[in-house]
């Protein structure tokens, strides 16, 4: 196959302060075995030999795990290809001639820091807020003491499968973080070692999902779509229902009657 | 210098519970008027970080990435070794130990092997404990698989995940610490420089990678774990970020760097597709236990792989090493794909690959059972290559991957800096000249759970540390330096981009010090990364303000450091003339082409002390003894 020739825009933002604007850059002979940000990197070093910087986009492993890569590409997180990270996309994806749009994930509650890369740091703060099992180091009972039913165990790793990254947030309509909330309330809570404080857990992270400003659910399953990682919205009802449990029988000892 | 490992007396199966016995404590209360800066968020910082927080320190968390649950510890696929025998299948603590020094070619110290291989039971329970959803068996109780080069099951694994799921179950346990106030999170944070002060690691510099403000921060004692050294090579299965600045840092203020030379390639990558390639991509090894690697028997033959029958196919592991066969070390099976791809039977448009086929283990399993193993690799060796490797055999080749040597530390993990520990991929100790399959996530997590607590109290207790501040000299002079250094970069505004020298670094490397090293290569090597070096810093041309959330200003800064670590890295191959590990030097080989080690010359630690810049490293030497596991020639025949 002969190289792609495309037409780019690209998100520009000096920083959270300025407006930002696209940008449309041109680049010729692009393999279609090259990932997408191996295309942007290219972008880049031509950039810098015009003596301009490059353009701004986190991106770490580049093996579809860490979830450091954003990018919302022709208008979806992540691109096209279904269930992929940005950078697990290939160009093959794409055709000859072709205009694509490049933005960073956009939602009140993930600041963008320059051009495509965002501030994520609310995410660590709902984990921060419950996101978790109290056990201190060396507290730990023997390994097998507690059998899992071997379901369980695949749906919590179904749900623990979740690489932060964010493209839930940014598919929404309202920014609405709970796919990641309830993937993480969910793991847990399929375990019979994070069911002791499953109750608290829930309201705690609702709690500060909101208080970080993102928006409520209308389920439009737009996240599932996006989502990289096949994270499904069975567990937002999962955490509906964890959470109108915990309402009624343990929110007014967490937080008293009002 | 005469580097102490201060190894506990006593028989090898006490000696660590004495020294935690003889170790000082440090009572409760005063815990609390220490503070800890904890380098690095990937399995050995997360779970350091968060282990001394709940004993009450304070702990400086920092992290390059912007959230620490990002460090590379996740893209760890295949698993975590512990000596649990759920399986009954003769495997124990010594067993452990026995194959780890082994499969390390005697270049590890037995002492720390040991101590590893005792606390592997304990990091499953405590990775339970936290939620980590390892693979169970329909009883509900955990699964193991058998993993490269060993022939008991003893991995535990969380489907193709396991480095995230044990990376998020350390990151949970941080994110708890950091609510409770006792660590405080810097992420998108790089460590600059190390600030020693009376000869004690006493704090760091750091460049906040939004703002581009240089930090002082100040500590009682500073931990390293900031990974491995791989990118030096540009193309590896490290993440781009990773890089050798941390650790060079502090070499560079006095403290020894051991064996850089001992470099792992690992044998189930991706290959290559063109000169542009950003990274490879590794396959877990996992794959080996069912996937059957072969080539064709004759050079030059063209047909697809479906079309050549049995008698000409050569499955060179299993023919060679009947008893592992496709199982053998990866440092074994490395040096074979790359043998016979030398001898011209490499497969693909490059030639520069091998077979990894599941015909038969489909037959035998069944596509929904391959799937049910291997289900992700599957599909991200289909994402990326655009074949189904459930129709044609998946093409591999090695690639760098794991680097075991690092910052030369004793038994408590303490560098010839005093104050400043190193833990994980970053120190050198536990993995000899080869590490072992599921041997990284086990040391990472023992270090930081189970061995910095309790050494760590031991040096605070025995201690005098006078009291410093942000505004001393030491801080302000470091700070002045790094603000050069970043100065001189954005002076030079040449022609060629940090990328551009970073990928002949890589090639040159790959070149002259990759699978396979020789004398004349690697003084060739010495002669070409100087001259790199000089290009760089006469013709490198990075954009962009220090003021600013500047990517490229971060890469020319991890680039320059690998461009003089690179030199440390070959000279330490160059010295070491026997081949042992990861390490072939094609000089000493038996006649079937096996690595030969040279016991009696090269038994030794070899680690470089930085003398100034210009000035050739010195090398100390810290002698290797084997008393429990003797010396013999690793044979997986």
């Amino acid at each position: 196959m002969s190289g792609l020739n495309l037409t780019l825009k690209i998100w520009r933002q000096k920083d959270a302060k300025t407006k930002g604007q696209f940008e449309t850059v041109k680049i010729n002979d692009v393999s279609p075995d090259m990932s997408f940000l191996e295309m942007l990197d290219i972008v880049n070093e031509e950039q810098m030999k015009q003596g301009k910087e490059g353009f701004a986009f986190d991106h770490d492993c580049r093996e579809g795990i860490c979830g450091m890569c954003s990018l919302v590409i022709n208008g979806m997180p992540h691109g096209p290809d279904h269930a992929t990270t940005t950078c697990q996309l290939h160009m093959r994806k794409f055709k000859d001639g072709d205009t694509i749009v490049i933005e960073p994930w956009r939602a009140a509650a993930f600041p963008v820091i320059r051009d495509c890369a965002v501030d994520r740091t609310a995410f660590d703060r709902i984990i921060q807020a419950g996101g978790f099992i109290s056990v201190n180091t060396g507290a730990a009972p023997e390994a097998s003491t507690i059998p899992v039913p071997k379901a369980d165990a695949d749906r919590a790793f179904d749900a623990a499968a979740c690489i932060g990254c964010g493209a839930c947030v940014a598919a929404c309509k309202n920014a609405s973080a709970m796919l990641f909330v309830s993937a993480k309330v969910s793991h847990l809570s399929f375990l019979p070692q994070g069911k002791v404080e499953a109750k608290k857990r829930v309201l705690a992270m609702v709690a500060q999902m909101d208080k970080e400003g993102f928006g409520n659910c209308t389920n439009l399953y737009e996240c599932q779509a996006a989502c990289p990682k096949g994270i499904t919205v069975d567990y937002i009802a999962k955490m509906n229902r964890e959470y109108l449990g915990a309402t009624v029988t343990y929110a007014e000892k967490v937080y008293g009657k009002d | 210098m005469i580097l102490d490992s201060k190894i506990p007396g006593g028989s090898i199966e006490e000696k660590w519970t004495k020294h935690k016995f003889e170790l000082k404590l440090v009572n409760p209360a005063n815990k609390r008027k220490f503070t800890v800066i904890v380098v690095g968020t990937g399995l050995a910082g997360a779970s350091a970080a968060a282990s001394l927080a709940e004993l009450g320190y304070n702990v400086k968390s920092f992290c390059i990435q912007d959230s620490p649950r990002r460090a590379h510890s996740i893209a760890a696929q295949g698993g975590i070794n512990a000596a649990k025998n759920y399986k009954n299948d003769g495997d124990s603590v010594y067993r452990l130990f026995y194959d780890t020094v082994k499969g390390g070619d005697f270049r590890a110290r037995e002492a720390n092997v040991h101590r590893l291989a005792e606390n592997s039971n304990l990091i499953i329970d405590q990775c339970v404990a936290q939620g980590v959803p390892f693979g169970r068996e329909y009883g509900g109780l955990l699964d193991n698989r058998s993993f490269g080069g060993t022939q008991v099951s003893r991995t535990f694994y969380a489907r193709g995940q396991t480095g995230q799921q044990l990376l998020l179950g350390a990151y949970q346990a941080l994110m708890r610490q950091v609510a409770a106030g006792k660590v405080k999170m810097f992420p998108r944070r790089e460590m600059m420089d190390l600030v020693v002060i009376d000869g004690k690691a006493r704090g760091i510099i750091v460049r906040n990678l939004i703002t581009g403000e240089l930090e002082s921060h100040v500590g009682d004692a500073v931990c390293l774990c900031t990974g491995g050294y791989g990118n030096v090579y540009y193309l590896s299965t490290n993440a781009q970020g990773s890089n050798v600045t941390a650790a060079f840092r502090a070499y560079k203020r006095g403290a020894l760097f051991a064996n850089p030379c001992y470099t792992q390639i690992h044998p189930t990558c991706i290959p290559r597709h063109g000169d542009l390639q950003s990274k490879l991509t590794l396959m877990s090894e996992s794959l080996r236990n069912d996937g059957r690697i072969w080539v064709p028997r004759k050079a030059g033959d063209t047909r697809s792989p479906d079309q050549i029958p049995e008698e000409d196919r050569y499955y060179y592991l299993e023919e060679k090493y009947p008893s592992f066969g496709n199982l053998v070390p990866r440092d074994v099976a490395s040096r074979n794909a790359k043998q016979v791809c030398d001898a011209g039977l490499g497969v693909g448009s490059t030639k520069q690959a091998v077979y990894l086929d599941f015909a038969d283990a489909i037959q035998r399993m069944g596509v929904a059972g391959v799937s049910a193993k291997y289900g992700n690799l599957f599909q991200m060796y289909e994402k990326i290559t655009d074949e189904d490797p459930y129709k044609v055999p998946m093409r591999i080749f090695p690639a760098i991957h794991y680097t075991m040597g690092g910052l030369w530390v004793d038994y408590d993990l303490m560098s010839t800096i005093p104050g400043c520990f190193v833990l994980g991929e970053a120190n050198f100790s536990d993995h000899g000249a080869n590490r072992l399959g599921a041997s990284a996530l086990m040391q990472g997590l023992s270090d930081g759970y189970f061995v910095i607590p309790f050494t760590i109290g031991g040096y605070f207790a025995g201690t005098k540390l006078e009291k410093v501040s942000e505004s001393d000299a030491a801080f302000e002079d470091c700070k002045k330096q790094t603000e050069e250094r970043i100065h001189k970069l954005l002076s030079i505004k040449g022609h060629r981009t940090v990328n551009d020298i970073h990928r002949e670094l890589g090639n040159i490397m790959w070149e002259y010090v990759g699978m396979a090293r020789n004398e004349a290569g690697l003084k060739t090597a010495l002669e070409k990364i100087p001259a790199l070096r000089a290009e760089f810093w006469e013709n490198v041309n990075v954009l962009g303000s220090e003021g600013s959330f500047n990517q490229n200003l971060e890469r020319a800064g991890r680039v320059a450091d690998f461009l003089e670590f690179a030199e440390v890295l070959t000279l330490d191959a160059l010295h070491r003339k026997e081949s042992c590990g990861g390490h072939f030097r094609e000089e000493s080989q038996t006649p079937e082409g096996e690595a030969k080690r040279d016991d009696e010359n090269f038994c030794y630690v070899g680690a470089w002390e930085y003398k100034g810049d210009g000035v050739a490293p010195e090398l100390s030497k810290e002698p290797l003894t084997f008393d429990n596991v003797h010396l013999a020639t690793r044979s997986y025949k």
